[in-house]
């Protein structure tokens, strides 16, 4: 069954460069949002499940994630794959700290929400005891789409965010009771 | 491949090291003898060297703690391959838990050197002559020795579980 | 006129840098920390840190009822999961004394040959990957994607898969399984043949290869190596081979063995061991017995849940087996598989209690990375990257 398609036609008022009007919070979240650079902090078998995720199969960089920083400062979104132990905490929060912002954290796996099915003396109950954190994937470990479902969220919050989020009373008290300044 | 039993095995031990072994089993095929923590490193090495056994690949070295056992509590557990007799057989010592100092395998088999590590980590096995004895799992400043029988599996500290959910 | 003083180069006192690798690095595929002493760009000594993700497997182990204890073996190498799960059902097995059907000794082959191919292609594609070659990588992962489809047919997870219970297989094979099975041997080889073809002879990555991080088989058996990386150093040891457990005994396969233990040995190992574990999958696919698919062990293996609705004597054992009342023999057995890193052992000791009294896992990862300093002495940083990613370092094994 052949299916007709029509092109539609301008306006005829209309004619040369068209415009848009939007908010400036609008259409920097749109950029942002389309561009995230993620840094992936992957420790355990997540990381498998994200290596799985940006192969050819599932391809996280059609969401415009696609270059990979493996420095800090030049991260957008802190992407924890895996679980954390208590010796690890702490080289966390530097990879965090180090970060400018505007900075998004998805913790991407059990173990990283909430220490998973490691209930034991060595491991940290979830990344939101050293960071604060966005977005939560679960899954032990999640499937490609549920970790690129987590990015489609970020992404979400990345474009609805206002810009004066980060200067804001409550961003701060958020982060002094993590100890960050 | 000649396959050695373990009767033969057994008793070339026995004849050399006589009242040093102090216990034997077989369990699952396989060969367990106790022998005395003093002369751990010397059956070790006697295996080794000897021409026949040839018990040159240390398969597996790890800590054990029976606190019921009076005066034995903490135990050292050594797998021993011999590659080319296709020939398995397992080690103990045991020593007391107020003092668990054993001689380190090192000199023998340098891939007991992390072994050894994890082994102190977790028992608080003190083994003499190993190069550098730290922890190497838990962090550093941990003052307890975890995988002991007395101490419980979860964090004590935490404030995100509620035990009485989970049966505790 | 200045007087022109020359100083004798040997004279002067070295002084070192110090290069921290890690914990988190791009290049060490986990998280482990390597803190370089350097000469310049040479290296001179390493010192280790481990412990990042240290999860205590082993005292959970003590807590768990043994059918428990099959997702965390899932998480020791979660390259290839299904492995240390058959590991640890036939160590259990061998502790309770159960008998096996073929059809089940022939089903765990296959998943655990398909695993090893899994895990291999993670590691030679990594290599590729920090010598410059993305494109292997790309290509060989849509490939490695099928043998996740095969897993999730068999038991519903694609990575960690809790596959098979003490005793046999939770569930027989349904038809897409055996379609899927046919038709990765049909392609596999062709793709695969093509990611050989983008590395083996390549010039480029030939030159980064050879040469580095080279071991002499008297140190590998010193240090405890088993595995490829063993076998890359000369040494035939493979448990397949030398105490055969799970019909290996029935099929015709070789063990490619290397010569100087470098990066390009392992490489070589590894693709060959692809290539025959594929012929092991073929031959047990292509005999598969008929049969049941576990072994009549009421105490341990779960009823089938419409028995368990109908049947008086079904519930009472589902109930036994779920609350831990079922006798487990005491005694110690120490049982070892051939990992795709090495001999994974699981050394059990029960005192007939619901869970364990002791579990140690004999983890191959922990065991040969002691070697790695000795290995990148006089390397240069590219050539310990290179060494650190041949020898298949999984942080979930190194750790446990």
């Amino acid at each position: 069954m052949a299916i007709s398609v029509e092109l539609k036609e301008a306006l005829e008022e209309i004619s040369g460069p068209g415009f848009q009007a939007t908010n400036l919070d609008k259409a920097i979240g749109l950029a942002r949002a389309n561009s995230l650079w993620p840094l992936p902090f992957a420790t355990s078998c997540c990381g498998i499940e994200f290596m799985g995720t940006m192969a050819s199969n599932y391809d996280l960089g059609r969401f415009g994630a696609e270059r990979l920083s493996f420095s800090p400062r030049q991260a957008d979104l802190l992407m924890v794959m895996g679980t954390i132990s208590k010796k690890m905490g702490p080289v966390l929060k530097q990879v965090y700290t180090q970060m400018a912002e505007p900075r998004w954290v998805l913790a991407v796996g059990a173990c990283a929400s909430s220490g998973g099915i490691f209930d034991t003396y060595s491991v940290l109950q979830g990344i939101d005891k050293v960071i604060p954190v966005d977005v939560y994937v679960p899954g032990c470990p999640p499937r490609p789409e549920q970790i690129i479902d987590g990015l489609i969220k970020i992404q979400e919050l990345v474009k609805n965010e206002s810009l004066r989020r980060r200067n804001s009373e409550e961003y701060k008290q958020l982060l002094a009771s993590y100890g960050i300044e | 491949m000649a396959e050695i039993t373990n009767e033969y095995l057994l008793q070339k031990l026995q004849d050399q090291f006589g009242s040093d072994i102090l216990f034997s089993d077989e369990q699952y095929g396989m060969l367990s003898v106790v022998i005395n923590k003093e002369r751990n490193v010397d059956v070790l090495r006697w295996l080794f060297d000897h021409e026949e056994l040839k018990f040159r690949f240390m398969t597996d070295l790890c800590g054990i703690h029976y606190p019921d056992n009076k005066d034995n509590e903490i135990g050292v557990v050594y797998h021993l391959h011999s590659l080319t007799n296709n020939t398995h057989f397992r080690i103990k010592c045991f020593m007391p838990i107020s003092n668990p100092v054993i001689k380190s395998a090192t000199s023998v088999f340098k891939g007991a050197n992390w072994q050894e590590r994890e082994a102190y980590d977790f028992y608080g096995i003190i083994f003499e002559g190993h190069p550098n004895l730290k922890r190497i799992m838990n962090v550093d400043e941990m003052d307890y020795f975890p995988l002991r029988k007395e101490y419980p599996l979860e964090d004590g500290t935490r404030t995100d579980k509620d035990d009485k959910y989970f049966g505790r | 006129m200045q007087k022109e003083e020359i100083i004798d180069i040997d004279e002067k006192v070295k002084e070192y840098t110090t290069l921290n690798l890690g914990p988190t690095h791009p290049a060490t595929h986990g998280i482990f920390q390597n803190v370089l002493t350097m000469d310049g760009e040479i290296i001179v000594n390493t010192e280790q840190t481990l412990g990042y993700i240290h999860r205590a497997f082993e005292k959970i182990a003590e807590h768990r009822p043994f059918y428990q204890i099959t997702p965390l073996t899932d998480r020791l190498n979660y390259c290839s999961s299904p492995i240390n799960n058959m590991g640890w059902h036939m160590t259990v097995e061998k502790l309770l004394g159960v008998d096996l059907p073929k059809r089940v000794e022939y089903m765990r082959v296959i998943i655990m040959e398909l695993a090893r191919i899994s895990d291999h292609v993670v590691c030679n594609s990594v290599i590729g990957v920090d010598t410059g070659a993305l494109t292997p990588f790309c290509f060989i992962f849509q490939w490695r994607e099928k043998i996740y489809d095969i897993f999730e047919q068999m038991c519903g997870a694609r990575l960690t898969t809790n596959i098979g219970r003490i005793g046999g297989l939770e569930r027989d094979w349904n038809e897409d399984v055996y379609r899927l099975i046919k038709d990765f041997l049909r392609e596999f080889p062709k793709a695969f043949q093509e990611f050989t073809n983008l590395l083996d002879r390549n010039r480029i990555f030939l030159d980064r290869v050879t040469g580095t991080g080279p071991i002499t088989a008297e140190m590998a058996l010193n240090y405890g190596f088993t595995g490829p990386n063993l076998r890359a150093a000369g040494v035939d040891y493979d448990v397949r081979v030398m105490n055969p457990y799970s019909s290996y005994s029935d099929f015709d396969f070789k063990i490619p063995v290397g010569t100087t233990g470098d990066t390009y040995d392992r490489f070589m190992v590894r693709q060959g061991e692809i290539w025959e574990s594929l012929k092991i999958i073929k031959q047990a696919f292509e005999n598969l017995p008929q049969g049941k698919f576990f072994a009549e062990v009421p105490e341990f293996y779960l009823p089938p849940k419409e028995d368990v609705y109908n049947n008086m004597e079904a519930l009472i054992w589902h109930f036994k087996i779920v609350m831990g009342e079922t006798d487990v023999p005491k005694g110690e057995v120490y049982h070892s598989v051939e990992g795709a890193n090495g001999e994974l052992g699981f050394y059990l000791v029960s005192d007939g209690g619901r869970a364990p009294f002791r579990l140690h896992f004999r983890r191959p990862c922990f065991i040969y990375y002691q070697a790695f300093p000795e290995m990148i002495k006089g390397a240069v940083i590219g050539d310990a990257i290179l060494t650190m990613s041949s020898m298949n370092v999984i942080a979930g094994e190194l750790d446990g």
